[in-house]
């Protein structure tokens, strides 16, 4: 477990409607440098809709949203994306056309600044830029122990190595805040311990700050530096996890309530 | 078996990233260019190098102009005619204004003006897609074309309302006009179709191309990458119609020689469209064999009968290369609805493993 550092992200009072439909309700919690920290609740609790805010595709009607020092009132995806936060689907949004390694070389936009011209002759700095990125994603590729399935199309992967990419493609953009959307939905024991892994050395050698959305408690609890718990959008609990085991509501949130 | 890549080895990224990796490959294009810069100007004949050859290479840089938009990017456009037509009349504007400066450059230039009228055209894609943003096009298309009959300046208040291409000649041979051979202008049209598909080529395999690509397939992750969509859509237009309005320039100055404001209608459009589709979607090569198919096969059904000897009316062939042309586009679509380029790929699969099945 890493030491508590200072907050990465402070979301302060967040509330979200369509329309008449509240999603999320008033709730503030924070993600502070170096923890995993989970985000739990049943089915509809709003856990996604928060990730959705937190890198700008929802705005918040209400509430301010802090990161890195810098509170922000509407911001585009495309700026959370060069502000340092990458994040993965819970269903997977791959470019499914496109090759493996294109997919992990498109995490890697934001970082190549060759102009048109350079990369009409794909010669000189384009083709420098190119092989400099490529370094990274082979890096990458190994990391995720990837190789074999470099140059095949997304689309043709089986469900455990697509998600397996998605996180490569995340990585690509060297995120300061990953957010993790299911990582392991719908994945089979091995596929679960091998995805545990690559979260834990993630944090651990790199310092990667983790948002992770989990159902599997197991994993959540075994994973996770804190836990911060929604219901029907509004935060019942948050702390770590020995606590939010015990707590009450939680208990009543997941397991109901004898009446 | 002659198509196999065993032993040779990528030393490192570059050659390993390289547009044409395998050595067959090279060889390949090697030989279809010898053929393209020699074998056909030495041994065509006046048919095959201005009614089958320039034509199809024309066609073939308009397909490739759309396939950026419809198969790179998934932006789909029916108003690719128009833009061709922009390039057409902004080179003949340009060229009559300016006779000084020489016509291929006017060509080259054309492009821009269509590539800033195709980027104008292309803003409602921010928010529209697939059918919508097609009829969207066709608003270009539509108003495009009624500038080209209406606006009598763009023709130069020529009373028949067609432009007529201006005769001009680089080192002394004559390249536009009557008096230009057709081997002169098939060599012009083929050096820039051929520079033209290096360059698209280099786009698609490099950073922009993955953004396109990106885009296409899942826009909403590509804005978490950090693409900007309205930019990235925006180049994808521009780029495209600059590649069109260059084939509509070559089409009136090297292959056409005068061009009613009629050449640049829906059906040319459509016909894109197809060879597109047909051809392959996001496949360089597939906008060559597209455009094979559908402008090549009918000139040689349409001769098949008369060399066979078979007594058959010349409106009755012309019915039957309906007929038989028709069948086959629906033929390939069933075999592979993605395209001649991806038949073309499991046949380069099958070859690598044969004598096995897989």
């Amino acid at each position: 477990m890493n030491a508590p550092g200072e907050p990465l992200l402070a979301v302060d009072g967040v509330s979200l409607a369509f329309g008449g439909v509240k999603a999320i309700t008033d709730v503030s919690f924070d993600i502070r440098k170096g923890e995993i920290r989970a985000i739990i609740g049943p089915n509809g609790a709003g856990k996604t809709s928060m990730l959705n805010v937190v890198n700008g595709f929802y705005h918040p009607q209400q509430g301010r949203i802090t990161y890195k020092g810098n509170t922000r009132s509407r911001m585009r995806p495309y700026q959370a994306a060069s502000q340092g936060i990458a994040r993965t689907f819970q269903n997977v949004a791959l470019f499914r056309g496109m090759t493996t390694l294109d997919n992990i070389m498109v995490g890697r936009t934001l970082k190549m600044h060759s102009g048109l011209f350079w990369q009409m002759l794909r010669y000189g700095p384009a083709m420098r830029e190119e092989i400099e990125h490529r370094r990274v994603v082979e890096d990458i590729i190994d990391f995720l122990q990837i190789e074999s399935i470099r140059k095949t199309p997304v689309g043709k992967l089986p469900y455990g190595l697509q998600k397996r990419v998605e996180l490569g493609r995340a990585l690509a953009m060297e995120p300061e805040l990953l957010l993790l959307d299911e990582p392991m939905a719908g994945m089979n024991i091995e596929e679960k311990e091998d995805m545990c892994r690559y979260i834990l050395d993630l944090n651990r050698h790199f310092g990667t700050t983790i948002a992770l959305i989990e159902h599997d408690m197991g994993v959540v609890m075994d994973l996770s530096d804190r836990v911060v718990v929604l219901e029907y959008g509004h935060k019942i609990a948050d702390g770590t996890p020995e606590k939010i085991k015990s707590d009450p509501k939680v208990i009543e949130a997941y397991l109901g309530v004898g009446h | 078996m002659f198509y196999r890549e065993t032993g040779q080895f990528k030393q490192d990224y570059a050659a390993d990233s390289a547009v044409f990796p395998i050595l067959q490959d090279r060889y390949g294009l090697a030989i279809i260019l010898a053929i393209a810069f020699v074998g056909i100007p030495l041994f065509g004949n006046e048919f095959l190098l201005a009614s089958v050859m320039i034509p199809f290479l024309i066609l073939s840089l308009a397909a490739i102009g759309l396939n950026i938009l419809v198969g790179y990017t998934g932006l789909l456009s029916l108003g690719t005619a128009g833009f061709m037509g922009v390039g057409a009349y902004a080179a003949y504007k340009l060229s009559t204004i300016f006779p000084q400066v020489h016509i291929l450059v006017w060509i080259l230039c054309s492009g821009f003006f269509a590539a800033g009228i195709g980027a104008l055209f292309g803003l409602p894609s921010l928010r529209i897609k697939g059918f919508y943003l097609a009829v969207a096009t066709l608003a270009a298309q539509f108003f495009l074309q009624w500038c080209f009959v209406r606006v009598s300046w763009l023709y130069n208040d020529n009373p028949s309302g067609a432009i007529e291409v201006p005769a001009r000649s680089l080192f002394g041979i004559a390249i536009t006009g009557p008096s230009a051979t057709p081997v002169t202008r098939y060599l012009v049209v083929l050096i820039i179709v051929v520079v033209m598909t290096l360059i698209a080529s280099n786009i698609v395999h490099g950073r922009i191309g993955r953004t396109w690509m990106a885009v296409r397939d899942m826009d909403i992750a590509a804005q978490l990458m950090g693409i900007r969509l309205l930019p990235a859509k925006l180049l994808a237009f521009a780029v495209s119609s600059f590649y069109c309005g260059v084939a509509g320039a070559l089409m009136v100055f090297l292959w056409l020689g005068a061009a009613e404001p009629s050449a640049f209608d829906i059906r040319l459009s459509f016909v894109l469209l197809f060879m597109v589709i047909i051809g392959g979607l996001g496949s360089l090569i597939g906008s060559f064999m597209g455009a094979a198919l559908i402008h090549i096969m009918p000139i040689f059904i349409r001769a098949l009968p008369e060399s066979l000897g078979l007594p058959i009316g010349a409106a009755t062939v012309e019915h039957l290369t309906f007929l038989i042309v028709g069948g086959l586009i629906i033929f390939f679509l069933i075999v592979e609805p993605h395209g001649l380029a991806r038949l073309w790929q499991i046949a380069k699969q099958k070859l690598r493993v044969w004598p096995f099945p897989y």
